[in-house]
């Protein structure tokens, strides 16, 4: 056991496909070449598969783990799965291509650093393909791989290639995706998938396990601007810690030090930065996404819902917030129609003002003149709460600048919101 | 890596403390589900940093069977006096006392699912609006669909098909009179992440998990300790051997495995290679192929 595999990075991706674009082949093969998958696991998803009347063993028995799915042989819902090199550890957010399409994917996506796009080689690019990639643009996922797949069954063509590739850079164009690499792949005999593969020496990129190893995350996390929403207030109330006040939170954007001026939001007072604390001692300085606690040197009243940014750097402090909105409940919104809205660690009511269009996610058109609203579709809207909001724009900001949208009597999640 | 950059333990870390932290702030009686296990060991390590320097803002509960190991209760009666946290066990033996539910009979009886009738009556007597537990998703497919805020009807029963989406680290947990939430804060972590945390931190865990010599029956594939619950069956016979337990249920239903791991280093070392899941060896998984999920959608933890 080396000392390396304690400090390994954490990367978070998403996919999305259909059941026959060999997802669940690619999954399953990422997660067996990793050692990740266990013999009674294997045991267990063999003899279900086997009662099931199949040929194959079917690896999506592996986390369709519902009863309805197992009976019905769909994914119902974000499954989550995990795997290790001695690089990394990954989190899949393995996400149904149908049923609930976007409010699972955008779930998937939220937390992602990055998105796996599958595109069978014989078919090229499809509705999904569009739909996903949309929504990995939308929730700002900094990273996207492209998987061609299938090459096996177009002799390990270039041309076949290079041709999906050029059409996805064409539509991508319209994206607002920053890294988007392709690499071709047969999941299915594993060509450049763990290793090279010899049928395509004419792909000179990596693998995409190298590729998931090494792509650099470092700088997904905003490190720029400082945001802490405060969460609670420690005040232990011992002889101790007689008149301790520890402001608690996860940082949301930049990097804060002892000594640091700060202002805090909505209040507007200015203080400095005493100390950073955790249970393993003060810390110089702390960054995103670390839970920490801190102390000001002035008394001053700060509870749940405030922020400590830095004084030359601030959110802006607004009632009115303009908002694209992924929506999930059968009830669309209407003009007046009034919801509780959580943003970082504060919870106030909002109403809607005005509803600017529904976008169609297959062509990215907007429509002005749409009839309703329903579950799973996009719309760009207005909003006014009761009180300020302390707010960045998503692309800025994927913590600050993301809401949810509450329904007051079921407190259903009904919308996922980023503030433009 | 870079200078900004948390190793995987210390951003699940965070993430974990983050989610403790809203269950505090959010709810208005939470509580950790210990069950001395490792997992909701390290949970209660997390609220421990949590909320440092105060001292965990929740009691720990206990759903006791009955059919502990030893080791057990004096690790969670040791440990809850040194963190100066509450603690309350509600007794399955009440539950049967009261007729609220019946011991199984026949020779696979466990008290396993009796728990749950335990369980959701101390819900309702200590009116827990939010309870905290060690479950990872990585453990078992019912649980790789679990969210971080599950939400419980008034009868304590789970919908996994009309759960609520979770996005970004925004956590909704509004919720009707007489319902409440389970909580878990560590789902994103796997066994071996566990393990790698409990060396880094140097958490002190019962020493069923570190091998030592024990009286053994082989039963279900596994080594079943020798206790006054159990009684051998024809064929059967107590040997002694050199074991230690990767996951801690009841003492009925917990096997353990042979092995040399004396030290974390070991244990670590040893849930790397391992070919079978942890849970390979606890009998209550094994009743049918959806036995999770149909303990879950009756309240289970």
């Amino acid at each position: 056991m080396e000392n390396s595999y304690l400090d390994m990075e954490l990367l978070r991706f998403t996919t999305a496909g259909s059941v026959d674009d060999g997802k669940s082949t690619l999954i399953g093969r990422l997660l067996f070449d990793s050692k990740s998958i266990f013999e009674d696991q294997l045991d267990q998803v063999e003899s279900s598969s086997k009662k099931r009347g199949l040929q194959h063993t079917d690896l999506a028995l592996l986390t369709d783990g519902l009863k309805d799915e197992r009976e019905q042989g769909i994914t119902i819902d974000v499954a989550y799965r995990y795997f290790a090199t001695p690089k990394r550890k990954f989190i899949i957010a393995d996400t149904p291509g149908h049923i609930q399409y976007t409010r699972n994917m955008v779930t998937g996506a939220s937390t992602a650093n990055l998105a796996l796009i599958l595109i069978d080689a014989r078919k090229g690019l499809v509705e999904q393909t569009y739909r996903h990639s949309f929504i990995a643009s939308l929730l700002q996922i900094p990273h996207i791989i492209v998987c061609v797949n299938k090459m096996d069954l177009v002799d390990y063509s270039e041309d076949a290639f290079e041709k999906i590739k050029s059409e996805y850079e064409d539509f991508a164009a319209k994206l607002d995706v920053k890294d988007i690499r392709f690499i071709p792949i047969s999941a299915l005999n594993g060509d450049n998938v763990v290793n090279r593969s010899d049928k395509m020496s004419w792909f000179g990129g990596s693998t995409l396990l190298y590729t998931l190893e090494t792509i650099h995350i470092g700088s997904d996390y905003n490190h720029i601007d400082c945001r802490f929403p405060v969460q609670t207030v420690i005040r232990p109330k011992s002889d101790k810690f007689h008149d301790y006040r520890g402001y608690a939170g996860r940082i949301a954007g930049g990097v804060f030090k002892k000594g640091d001026e700060v202002a805090i939001l909505p209040s507007g007072f200015t203080s400095k930065i005493k100390s950073i604390d955790t249970m393993d001692g003060p810390i110089d300085e702390a960054y995103t996404p670390m839970s920490v606690s801190i102390t000001l040197d002035d008394d001053i009243d700060i509870s749940r819902g405030d922020m400590i940014v830095r004084k030359n750097n601030q959110p802006n402090v607004s009632q009115d917030i303009e908002v694209m909105l992924c929506w999930f409940n059968k009830n669309g919104p209407q003009i007046r129609s009034k919801y509780t809205l959580m943003h970082a660690s504060n919870e106030v009511k909002a109403m809607v003002k005005h509803i600017q269009y529904k976008l169609n996610i297959n062509t990215l058109h907007r429509d002005e003149s749409f009839d309703a609203i329903g579950m799973n579709d996009i719309v760009k809207l207005n909003l006014r709460t009761t009180k300020p909001l302390l707010q960045d724009s998503y692309r800025k900001n994927r913590s600050t600048g993301s809401l949810i949208l509450i329904d007051e009597t079921t407190h259903e999640t009904v919308a996922a919101g980023m503030i433009i | 890596m870079s200078r900004y950059n948390l190793t995987h333990l210390r951003e699940l870390e965070s993430e974990a403390i983050y989610i403790i932290r809203e269950v505090y702030a959010q709810f208005e009686k939470p509580g950790i589900l210990f069950s001395g296990g490792k997992d909701s060991i390290v949970v209660t390590h997390l609220a421990r940093k949590a909320f440092y320097p105060a001292n965990i803002p929740f009691p720990l509960v206990h759903i006791d069977t009955g059919h502990n190991f030893p080791e057990t209760i004096a690790f969670r009666n040791n440990l809850a006096d040194k963190i100066g946290a509450e603690l309350i066990t509600p007794l399955v033996q009440d539950s049967i006392d009261k007729g609220r539910v019946r011991e199984e009979s026949g020779k696979d009886a466990s008290r396993n699912w009796l728990q749950i009738t335990t369980l959701l009556d101390a819900i309702e007597e200590h009116q827990f609006d939010a309870l905290m537990g060690g479950a990872r998703r990585d453990e078992e497919k019912a649980r790789a669909k679990e969210r971080f805020f599950s939400h419980r009807d008034d009868f304590g029963q789970w919908d996994p098909k009309n759960q609520r989406p979770e996005l970004w680290n925004i956590f909704n947990g509004k919720k009707n009179y007489g319902e409440h939430f389970r909580v878990f804060p560590i789902s994103n972590w796997t066994e071996m992440d566990v393990w790698q945390y409990i060396l880094i931190e140097n958490i002190e865990i019962p020493s069923l998990y570190i091998a030592h010599d024990r009286d053994v029956i082989w039963r279900n594939n596994s080594w079943l300790p020798v206790s006054e619950h159990i009684s051998l069956r024809e064929g059967e016979e107590v040997v002694n051997k050199q074991v230690r337990f990767r996951t801690l249920g009841d003492i009925t239903i917990t096997g353990g495995i042979e092995s040399e791991a004396d030290t974390l280093e070991k244990i670590v070392g040893e849930v790397a290679a391992a070919r079978q899941t942890e849970r390979g060896n606890r009998a209550d998984d094994k009743r049918s192929e959806t036995a999770m999920e149909d303990r879950k959608k009756e309240g289970y933890f």
